[in-house]
């Protein structure tokens, strides 16, 4: 399909806007160090020392190029549309997370800041951020809710081994959002000699923009090794939305490519009528949270009300402001798939090609299923398969009912 | 002009500094709120800053926080906190009030029917705590047409040259955050804080300014006092409110306050 003849997509604004969405709400204390970073990565994302270094650091550290496998069993299994899986899960540490953890380390490293503190749900982030923090000699804290700490507890012992600090958050639903506001609590106080690396394209300008651009290799490699086996850019991409940056960083290469339909997934939960889930882009309203403005669970005063999903990294009452965006702009559809669909999914990935995917990463697995089975063999879907599933060992297990 | 305005003017007049106290609305049941409010001004407050309940309150310390959750245990609302307000002027048309909270509890009632009800509950300005002065255009404009006060914060890390367009698009008084951190997290530090509002007043060009943050007691309010317009202390009376039985809150309250309003005269 012939892009050439519209304007290439360009966002966010100066301001950190897109459309209507994103912004930087946050307390004035932060205002400063939000004001230093974005000068920071405006510099470095046109300085080709800084892009070598970061390739280097992708490739030699991180593993990266990951591939991009062509899943004939699990297509055969659907019984419809060819399924390419990009094997996010085979970079180190086993999660997408890590893109993007070692470019804001390197930032960090250029403003001189001793110190790392990060939030966490699922712990992929967690022991990302932990990781590089090892590997460049910082200090390391990570924000987690008490109730993830519960239900991740290797990735838990993993940042504890990597030499961080996990600090227990009590408060609210004691989850994902929580340990975000514990974060920013610990950033406004300790602005002068730590960076906050925020795991999601969510947040205040320009976490947004850079955590999108750190996540972006993921399509960009995705969009040449598809061209390279199978001549063409695939019908579809795929992939789950939390915070949304693995989906942010699969997508945003694609932006232009007209004739690729784009489907994120978001938690469904017990199921979107139950009110139990965590898809504000299927269920939720714009309001503001953590920063910026964008579509948000809450209740008819305002208040975040809690979600829910078997999957901790999807359980976020927001969602990166530029997911918002392109909802509204119709560049991206966002569906949702449940726990019990999403498990099962978890299963057919295990016994049909030997690939254990992460909880999060299994809700866009089993949406693929369906859409599959609805198309043409001719037809290509790409899944990005954001991280492994070692860390859910224990909640499946315990779904069936076994002690491991 | 504005209670605010009008406020300010009779302070400077009478060379006092003013002493502006924080609660949280539904604190911690709603039936204690109005009384607490009237026991603040017969302490000596010089205004009241009521705060609207948030599940999410990313800049408060753990009093406050705690403060926030007793009275989201009573489901309390922006619309209840409007009733409050309107309780509260029935017996008190003269002390000013400023709703201090987080932007989306505003943005889901929508700005203007905010505006709407809360003037005609005699609120006279707002703090939102998450919206910087970038930010604020569209809200300020509405509360302006109702004739009410977007109150802009300015902290350690606001340069000077920041500090002048803060100053510049608040109206009613600048909120000048004592250090970097959550509320109620330590002392304000006088010698830091004198150092640095000598240049945020020349920034907030006669809007009065006023230090929160670190303010717990009428020796810490005194140190600050010289240096400011007036001071805001707000943990420490939450505190009071969370470990004080319901019915002797207001009389403890007073007492509070009139410590540190002896202390600042």
């Amino acid at each position: 399909m012939p892009s050439s003849n519209r304007i290439p997509y360009e966002a966010p604004t100066e301001e950190g806007r897109f459309g209507d969405y994103g912004g930087r709400f946050v307390a004035e204390t932060l205002i400063h160090a939000l004001d230093e970073l974005t000068r920071l990565y405006v510099s470095v994302s046109q300085d080709p020392g800084f892009q070598a270094a970061l390739a280097q650091e992708l490739k030699d550290y991180v593993g990266r190029p990951t591939p991009l496998y062509r899943a004939d069993r699990l297509t055969e299994h659907a019984g419809g549309a060819r399924i390419y899986l990009k094997r996010e899960d085979l970079n180190h540490t086993g999660a997408h997370k890590i893109n993007n953890t070692v470019g804001q380390a390197m930032l960090a490293s250029r403003m001189g800041k001793t110190r790392l503190i990060a939030e966490t749900g699922a712990g992929q982030h967690g022991v990302a951020t932990a990781t590089v923090a090892a590997r460049l000699g910082l200090e390391c804290q990570v924000y987690m809710g008490s109730e993830d700490i519960a239900r991740q507890s290797i990735n838990v012992y993993r940042m504890k081994l990597l030499g961080a600090e996990v600090v227990p958050v009590n408060a609210g639903s004691r989850t994902l959002k929580d340990a975000m506001n514990e974060a920013m609590r610990d950033w406004v106080t300790n602005v002068d000699n730590t960076h906050y690396i925020i795991g999601s394209v969510a947040g205040p300008h320009p976490y947004p923009m850079l955590v999108r651009d750190f996540q972006a290799v993921i399509g960009q490699e995705a969009r040449d090794q598809c061209l390279a086996a199978e001549g063409r850019l695939p019908d579809l991409l795929v992939a789950c939305v939390g915070g949304g940056s693995n989906a942010m960083g699969l997508f945003y290469p694609f932006v232009d490519d007209d004739g690729v339909d784009i489907v994120g997934v978001e938690a469904g939960g017990e199921g979107l009528a139950t009110g139990r889930h965590a898809a504000p882009l299927n269920a939720g309203t714009p309001g503001v949270l953590h920063g910026s403005h964008t579509y948000l669970m809450d209740d008819s005063s305002g208040q975040i009300v809690e979600t829910h999903s078997v999957s901790a990294g999807l359980d976020y009452p927001g969602v990166g402001p530029e997911h918002a965006y392109w909802k509204d702009l119709g560049r991206a559809r966002y569906t949702s798939v449940d726990d019990d669909e999403a498990l099962a999914a978890f299963r057919v990935l295990n016994q049909t090609e030997g690939i254990m995917p992460a909880l999060e990463s299994s809700h866009a697995v089993a949406w693929t299923l369906r859409e599959a089975a609805r198309r043409p063999p001719e037809d290509i879907i790409l899944v990005n398969l954001s991280g492994r599933g070692d860390k859910d060992i224990h909640t499946v297990a315990g779904i069936d009912g076994i002690e491991v | 002009m504005s209670r605010l305005g009008e406020r300010f003017e009779t302070l400077a007049a009478d060379g006092r500094k003013a002493l502006n106290t924080y609660i949280v609305a539904g604190d911690p049941s709603p039936e204690v709120t109005v009384p607490a409010m009237h026991a603040l001004v017969r302490g000596g407050a010089d205004l009241i800053e009521l705060g609207v309940p948030f599940s999410d309150p990313e800049a408060e310390g753990p009093t406050i926080q705690a403060g926030i959750e007793r009275a989201l245990a009573h489901d309390v609302t922006l619309a209840d906190v409007l009733d409050m307000m309107s309780a509260f002027r029935s017996d008190d048309r003269d002390t000013p009030v400023v709703l201090m909270g987080y932007l989306n509890p505003f943005l889901r009632m929508g700005y203007e029917a905010f505006c709407k009800r809360a003037a005609h509950a005699g609120v006279d300005g707002i703090i939102v705590v998450n919206l910087p002065a970038e930010e604020a255009g569209t809200f300020r404009g509405a509360l302006h047409r109702r004739h009410m006060d977007l109150v802009l914060l300015v902290a350690p890390t606001t340069t000077a040259e920041r500090a002048a367009y803060i100053a510049a698009q608040g109206s009613g008084f600048l909120y000048y955050v004592s250090y970097k951190g959550v509320t109620g997290a330590r002392r304000a530090d006088a010698r830091a804080v004198a150092k640095r509002l000598t240049e945020v007043r020349a920034a907030a060009r006669g809007l009065p300014v006023l230090v929160g943050f670190g303010i717990k007691d009428g020796a810490s309010a005194a140190g600050i006092a010289p240096h400011a317009d007036g001071v805001v202390v707000g943990s420490a009376l939450v505190e009071t409110m969370g470990c004080t039985a319901a019915a002797s809150i207001p009389d403890r309250l007073q007492a509070q306050v009139r410590e540190i309003r002896d202390a600042l005269n």
